[in-house]
């Protein structure tokens, strides 16, 4: 009996330990005080207005929010594509191919951002917006891959002969069979690809372009001079966005999901 | 609707044969069945009609056209495989039209063709459901009305029923062949199962190892089998050495360990190709356990009961004549015979078949 509670008070550590610094800025996120720490002085939403009224966080938020969608729509596309081709059909190379795309996850970030900073240099090829989103897609894909690929693999072939067998051409058994089929893996993997591009920060302060901030570099900046009360407003909202999206998302499909059957 | 042939066909995957020099004719509205152990290259044979393989050499016509380079979108055939594949984000009613729609088939007339479609597998009033919601019988009658509904020019079934229990599975073997009488479209059935090729085919390919093994009427295949493989396939059957001792015009005489002479029926025998040596095959069904003392006139040997598989009906039993074992499958007329009961073993000349020792 002491050993399980002994269990119980351990686990419940590990959980605080966990989740303590999300709550802090969740909770400051509303400390009406001037700075941007304990003790809690009174409830105030005036972080939030500040937070609206400036300027650079706005725009930092918007590249960041298209800079995201933009990652999901990239490497979504191109990792069904892939996807696609390694899971149904033989090839040479297939293996190497599948390993390469893999690859970003294994090495390590910096490495990686490095490399590809130093191979646009030598092609003499400018940072800009383009290349931001060219490397978050490259980190985003292999998680793209992986999931869609496991999904397709459970999707018979059958499937897809059928439709062929009644008359659909390639490209219409993919959007009307396959595609539909696949859904949820490209809804998450989406889902996968933006959250990891909203809140990229290394591979990002070496590629954006000179002048240009996302949300995670604007507060990167905003906390090298000091610890402003809107900083844990923006924590707040992006914390509202990565979880509250993907959750939302869920709730969604399991709607949708459910009125079919 | 059109006849299909296959001339010369050869496939292999690599270094494997799947395939070897098949020159088969599917006649035009005749069900036909492809009957073989799993990796016969069966399936791979439809596959080939079906468009999902390419030949390696040869050809293949439909309708007396060579459709080799015809992807399979554009050939204008049913498919149905084993495991239903009916689209599952769709009703019933959207599988059965997916074909309509790449066929400028009108709206309205979508609607009466899924209707009719559904009237013939007798399942109507289902369109609005979805596939899920539907039995395994009842989700391969939708398979099948998806595909009879565009009107194929051959209709190709790759084990349809080995996916159903087995009261189900009889059932739609009457059901599947009544309606491809009805319609009347040249079809080819793939199966392992020798009692659905027997009962639904106008003509049988038995299949072994990539080659045609016999290729003939069920009735045929089964009376007369070419070669031991298929005598061993198609039910169970007892297979002997046996000496030619003299031939002529009308029958041959064969000595054989167990029964001593036997006098068989040139018909029943096969080109032995000038050998002194043969096999003799009887069926399981055509050798006949009596009492000790009995004799009907057939060719007897005493022997004893070793085993009996009692299966309602019918007991399979295996009898020791000599110094072989044989399998015999009888009507059970009052009681079976026990284990370790003597008995006489008996069956007709004509009733078993000579063939050539294989190499």
């Amino acid at each position: 009996m002491r050993a399980w509670k002994l269990i119980r008070l351990y686990t419940f550590l590990v959980y605080v330990f966990m989740f303590a610094p999300i709550a802090v800025v969740l909770l400051l996120a509303f400390n009406s005080s001037q700075f941007g720490g304990f003790p809690i002085e009174g409830f105030s939403l005036r972080w939030f207005y500040r937070l609206a009224e400036n300027e650079a966080i706005m725009r930092a938020l918007k590249t960041s929010l298209s800079l995201g969608l933009l990652t999901a729509l990239a490497s979504t596309s191109i990792g069904v594509l892939a996807s696609l081709a390694l899971v149904r059909y033989r090839f040479r190379g297939k293996d190497l191919i599948t390993t390469l795309l893999i690859s970003p996850v294994l090495v390590p970030e910096t490495v990686l951002a490095v490399g590809l900073l130093i191979f646009l240099r030598w092609l003499h090829v400018p940072r800009s917006f383009l290349l931001l989103l060219l490397g978050h897609s490259i980190i985003a894909l292999p998680f793209v891959v992986l999931v869609v690929q496991a999904r397709l693999v459970g999707i018979k072939k059958e499937y897809e002969e059928a439709a062929r067998s009644l008359g659909a051409n390639p490209v219409q058994t993919f959007f009307s069979v396959t595609l539909p089929l696949l859904m949820p893996a490209v809804f998450a993997g989406s889902l996968f690809a933006f959250t990891i591009s909203f809140d990229n920060i290394t591979a990002t302060i070496f590629w954006r372009p000179t002048g240009m901030e996302t949300v995670p570099t604007q507060i990167f900046g905003m906390l090298r001079n000091s610890v402003s009360p809107e900083i844990n407003a923006l924590g707040f909202v992006m914390i509202v966005i990565t979880v509250g999206v993907p959750l939302m998302a869920g709730g969604l499909a399991r709607y949708f999901a459910r009125k079919k059957t | 609707m059109a006849g299909v042939e296959l001339k010369n066909v050869k496939k292999s995957f690599g270094l494997i044969t799947a395939v070897q020099d098949m020159n088969v004719t599917f006649d035009e509205g005749s069900f036909t069945t492809l009957l073989g152990p799993s990796g016969c290259g069966k399936t791979t044979i439809l596959r080939m009609v079906a468009g999902l393989e390419a030949p390696t050499d040869g050809d293949i016509l439909v309708g007396g056209t060579r459709v080799n380079e015809v992807p399979i979108h554009k050939r204008n055939l049913g498919l149905v495989f084993q495991n239903y594949a009916l689209f599952p984000h769709r009703t019933i009613g959207q599988n059965i039209a997916f074909g309509l729609k790449y066929r400028n088939v009108s709206k309205s007339d979508i609607a009466d063709k899924v209707k009719a479609a559904l009237d013939i597998v007798r399942l109507p009033g289902v369109e609005d459901r979805y596939p899920s919601q539907l039995s395994g019988g009842q989700q391969q009658r939708i398979a099948l009305a998806r595909a009879i509904v565009i009107e194929p020019d051959v209709l190709l079934l790759d084990e349809p029923l080995s996916a159903l229990d087995a009261n189900l599975r009889e059932e739609m073997r009457v059901e599947l062949k009544a309606i491809q009488h009805r319609i009347g479209v040249t079809s080819i059935f793939v199966t392992h199962d020798q009692s659905e090729a027997l009962a639904m085919s106008d003509k049988i390919i038995v299949m072994s190892a990539g080659k045609m093994q016999q290729v003939g009427a069920p009735e045929e295949v089964y009376n007369s089998p070419a070669n031991e493989f298929v005598a061993n396939f198609l039910g169970a059957s007892n297979i002997l050495d046996v000496t030619v001792t003299s031939a002529d015009n009308r029958t041959i005489v064969v000595q054989t360990p167990q029964f001593g002479t036997i006098t068989v029926p040139r018909a029943r025998v096969a080109d032995l190709h000038g050998a002194k040596t043969g096999r003799l095959v009887v069926r399981a069904e055509k050798l006949r356990l009596l009492e000790a003392t009995a004799h009907d006139g057939g060719v007897s040997a005493p022997g004893t009961v070793e085993a009996v598989d009692y299966q309602g009906q019918i007991a399979r039993y295996f009898v020791r004549v000599g110094d072989a074992q044989f399998q015999a499958m009888n009507m059970i007329d009052g009681r079976p015979f026990e284990a370790g009961t003597g008995v006489q073993v008996a069956f007709n000349p004509q009733d078993c078949s000579v063939l050539p020792i294989e190499s």
